[in-house]
């Protein structure tokens, strides 16, 4: 029989999907990095990766830390019988020191203000295997969780790929900051029912990833309410807790549980990972921490399929447990992030370009409604591909992440040193310089227009083709008709 | 009609007073079975919490009905498939793993305990890796620079499945184990976090949920997980025979296949785990190629398990999928090879799988895959190192499965002596012993009892045929990798005093 032509008959619909999506224009502007990139010495005029919300600035004392502490990295020198129990140990628990350890740093993060157990902390493949992992517990194929947006695009794929769960985005507005209300949360919430889809829970970053805010008090408040009132889920991903370099300071979840009453604690969990925090995506340390004792159970059974690798345990439990090195390090890590963020959105300001205010993440929300043609996405798209192909930087278009108005921009600035902030800076100036002429009017209602005429350059083309019937005040479902 | 017969038997004199007060009671007890079941559930107020005052301001949605009806501290609901994982572990091969956790045995810390020999983990080389370590391994080099740490910087940005000079490595490394006959290519490398991972990430890719995958039997128990739990893919076991063997047959799988297929099972597959586990055989040159066959005549994938590929020790010549499918130029693209580092380096702690094959479609989507499932990238700094040391590996390897054959030997010979036999193995890091003479009765039950005696009363935690899925009683799996020299009497001993106390009193 001919093989080649049934050969991706031979796939599964997961592997053949679109959900990855990869395959999206969002993409483009990875490639453009990829096929040119920005080099001090050796490409000067390379595209400058601003796309990439990685921390590199306080990459020097982690080394400084290992150079320090060499049996730390493979147990060599403690004897061969602490070395035979680190490279055999697969045991889905964990290492109890590398548990102490996390919980530990976990706290610090939140000011010592709140405590962690151990042992309901659970290994995950990253922060994505963390948040994967909590799908697979909490919801059934065909379920939806409300998250509010604009969010983090890999949302889509690593929630729904291969969970089928589904994702109802909560509309935020930037005529107040973009804060999460509760009629918000309501309407999302009406339209799912409206639409028979069963919401499991809410799912959101804290410190919100591309806003770079964090919660105040009273929308944390609401949001318990509001989940515990029709005893659904609450997933807070808390990946950014350290980076929080100005006021107001952090209040995570866990916090917030403590103080009111009469709340399902079952409800409740935490995603955590140290790739942003402390820079370290590749160690792939994701965390899962639930109230819920049954959740923990499961999720422990299931993070067979992410352990973080013993090795890896035993350094961080040594890293961790150093609370003289995790003390400077936090410190140190903020008063650098603190720096560079005031030093790229004063660059900014001088231009007349505001961002968002924020006081957390390793990037900002920029503003550049201003220099949009028109208060569509479709400018917003033209716009960032002379951003990609002119100015040579790779920022991220708030399509992607969902935003309902055109025209933000999220911009990461912790993945590069502080020349190359310089040079970004000078290639926005000029570009800036020669858009002056551009006078664009803002309509006041031009969020409904911005619905209608959200074209067919939609990032998550998987939506559009999915059989799920979608909340019918999605604007992905609006711009498909 | 059957009720009215009897009663009128019982208004006419027929039947008796026993039918006559039976029936009655029978239908009362019905009565209040019914009853009982078809009570309204008890209406309970959902939680409030103190600032719901706030919300008295939003419109009530009809939703609340939809609520299923709870306590006021309410039981959240979960998926389905997290409830039924969350159950406590009711497979002996889960429950010994966690009972030998609660109590390991230790020579001097605890004599008493019971010893593991249900994990095939391999404890014999680790000194050879150990003294590779503090001899290479300098602190200065180690954890240092941006690639060690997961970051791109002004480099590329970092792979997912496996950063390329590891990937290189490991098909050097596989190239090695498999006995040099065939050529790895890194390019068809997918780096994992353990092969667990792999194996489910390959069936993601490979079948959809419901449909199934035909596994010969008896099998890896951890199978049962790494495959269903979350994908949803059935597996079906093809049964293999002690008059075999315990070797695969190609007309049991073709009956399984077509028994599957009338029940209306979408079968999409094959999966083999060569040298296989728990059984220790090696699957013949011509058994692969008829399952080559058999595959293609049917459109379906093979997954080849070769975890153990360089725990061999016997005579036999291993031989890969891979080198099958290198002399035949056409369907490639049906097979996929598992591989790991946990077995043949012994080092399962540091999570390192591998996914091989050699469909593009099936790379492409592994890749994006391994997002949920990658390989620490310290670690695999580490691991380049050691793996590229050809010369470390070359002698590993050898003493390696000369330290396995010793041991199996020693353990073989000891149950040969308590007058117990085991099939012939040729690889892994255990042997499938045929305890069925001391079972009764002759069936799952009876070997679950001895199974039982052999945890509480010998202190020895193996692994029973039943877990494994194997069709007939009595037969064990015992990992003898993890002991020592010394243990092997101590093991011996505790087995006979377990048998002993299975013996039916006179």
């Amino acid at each position: 029989m001919e093989f080649e032509s049934g050969n991706s008959q031979l796939l599964s619909k997961i592997a053949t999907s679109d959900q990855h999506g990869e395959n999206s224009p969002y993409f483009d502007g990875w490639k453009a990095y990829d096929n040119d990139p920005f080099h001090p010495t050796q490409n000067p005029r390379g595209v400058i990766q601003m796309g990439l919300a990685e921390n590199q600035l306080s990459l020097d004392l982690i080394e400084e830390w290992i150079k320090k502490n060499p049996r730390a990295s493979i147990c060599n020198g403690e004897g061969l019988h602490a070395f035979k129990n680190i490279v055999l140990f697969q045991d889905y628990h964990g290492l109890p020191q590398f548990r102490n350890g996390v919980a530990k740093f976990m706290a610090k993060a939140r000011g010592g203000r709140v405590s962690f157990d151990p042992d309901r902390i659970v290994m995950a493949g990253g922060a994505t295997g963390a948040n994967e992992m909590l799908m697979f517990c909490l919801a059934d194929p065909g379920d939806g969780f409300l998250v509010p947006s604009p969010y983090y695009p890999a949302f889509n794929r690593d929630l729904r790929w291969r969970t089928g769960v589904q994702l109802l985005p909560v509309m935020c507005q930037s005529s107040n900051n973009f804060q999460i209300t509760k009629q918000a949360l309501e309407e999302a919430y009406q339209n799912a029912q409206k639409a028979n889809i069963k919401v499991k829970g809410v799912i959101l970053a804290n410190p919100s990833n591309p806003l770079g805010t964090t919660l105040d008090r009273t929308t944390l408040r609401s949001l318990v309410t509001f989940i515990n009132d029709k005893q659904i889920h609450l997933v807070c991903d808390e990946i950014y807790a350290a980076t929080v370099f100005g006021g107001p300071s952090f209040i995570s979840i866990s916090e917030i549980i403590e103080e009111m009453e009469s709340i399902n604690r079952d409800l409740i969990h935490i995603v955590y990972s140290l790739s942003k925090d402390m820079g370290l995506p590749g160690l792939r340390v994701g965390i899962m921490y639930s109230y819920n004792n049954t959740v923990v159970n499961c999720g422990r059974k299931m993070s067979s399929f992410g352990l973080v690798s013993s090795q890896t345990q035993h350094l961080l439990a040594s890293m961790l447990s150093d609370q003289e090195f995790t003390d400077k390090f936090v410190l140190e890590n903020c008063t650098r992030l603190a720096n560079r963020h005031e030093m790229f959105t004063q660059g900014l300001e001088e231009m007349g370009i505001r961002c968002l205010k924020s006081n957390a993440g390793l990037f900002c929300w920029m503003d550049l409604r201003h220099l949009l043609k028109e208060p569509t996405f479709e400018s917003e798209m033209s716009l960032w591909r002379v951003i990609i192909s002119d100015v040579k930087l790779n920022v991220s278009p708030g399509s992607s992440f969902h935003c309902c108005e055109p025209g933000w921009f999220r911009v990461c600035f912790a993945n590069m040193d502080d020349e190359t902030v310089k040079v970004a800076l000078g290639r926005i100036r000029m570009f800036v310089g020669q858009r002056k002429d551009v006078e664009v009017q803002v309509k006041k209602s031009w969020h409904r227009n911005l619905r209608l005429s959200f074209s067919s350059l939609i990032y998550d083309e998987t939506m559009a083709s999915s059989p799920r019937i979608m909340s019918p005040h999605s604007p992905l479902v609006r711009a498909t008709t | 009609m059957r009720l009215i017969v009897p009663l009128q038997g019982v208004v006419q004199g027929r039947g008796g007073l026993i039918l006559g007060s039976l029936i009655p009671c029978a239908l009362f007890y019905f009565l209040q079975f019914y009853l009982k079941r078809h009570r309204s559930p008890p209406s309970n107020p959902p939680s409030q919490s103190p600032s719901a005052a706030n919300l008295s301001e939003l419109p009530r949605s009809s939703s609340r009905a939809n609520l299923l009806a709870r306590g006021s501290t309410g039981r959240a609901s979960l998926s389905a498939r997290a409830t039924s994982i969350a159950k406590p572990n009711d497979s002996p091969y889960y429950i010994g793993l966690d009972r030998v956790r609660e109590d390991p045995y230790d020579e001097i810390d605890n004599p008493d305990g019971i010893i593991q020999l249900g994990l095939s983990e391999n404890r014999l080389s680790l000194d050879l890796i150990e003294d590779w370590v503090s001899q290479n391994l300098t602190d200065s080099k180690l954890g240092v620079g941006s690639q060690a740490l997961g970051l791109s910087g002004i480099a590329t940005y970092q792979p997912m499945d496996g950063l390329m000079e590891f990937k290189v490595a490991m098909a050097d490394f596989m190239t090695e184990v498999m006995g040099r006959t065939v050529s790895f290519d890194p390019s068809r490398v997918v780096l994992t976090s353990g092969a667990t991972p792999a194996l489910e990430i390959l069936s993601f890719c490979l079948a959809d949920q419901g449909n199934a995958f035909l596994v010969p039997a008896p099998y890896y128990p951890g199978f049962d997980r790494d495959i269903r739990w979350r994908t949803g893919v059935e597996l079906i076991p093809v049964h293999c025979r002690s008059c075999d063997n315990f070797t695969l047959s190609i007309t049991a799988l073709e009956q399984t296949f077509n028994q599957a297929k009338k029940r209306g099972h979408k079968v999409r597959g094959i999966l083999i785990s060569n040298p296989s586990n728990p059984v220790g055989n090696l699957l013949n040159r011509d058994t692969l190629y008829d399952l080559l066959d058999f595959a293609r005549e049917r459109n379906i994938h093979i997954i080849s398990d070769e975890i153990f590929a360089g725990s061999t020790y016997g005579n036999e010549e291993f031989v890969s999928m891979s080198e099958i499918v290198d002399s035949e130029d056409a369907d490639k693209d049906r097979v996929h090879i598992i591989y790991g580092l946990s077995k043949d380096l012994s080092i399962p702690g540091f999570r390192v799988g591998v996914i091989y094959s050699y469909n593009e479609n099936v790379l492409a989507a592994s890749r994006k895959l391994t997002r949920f499932s990658s390989v620490s990238s310290l670690t695999q700094q580490i691991l380049v190192s050691m793996l590229s040391d050809k010369r470390f590996i070359q002698e590993y390897m050898k003493t390696n499965r000369q330290r396995i054959r010793t041991m199996c030997d020693l353990f073989v010979a000891g149950l040969r002596e308590l007058g117990v036999e085991c099939t012939k193995s040729s690889g892994g890091l255990y042997c499938w012993v045929d305890m069925s003479r001391l079972i009764s009765p002759y069936n799952e039950k009876g070997e679950l009892d001895l199974w039982d005696k052999l945890l509480n009363i010998g202190k020895i935690n193996v692994t029973p045929g039943s877990a494994c899925h194997c069709i007939e009683p009595g037969w064990f799996r015992f990992c003898f990798t993890t002991l020592n020299e010394k243990e092997i009497p101590v093991v011996m001993e505790r087995i006979q005093k377990a048998v002993e106390s299975c013996k039916p009193s006179v």
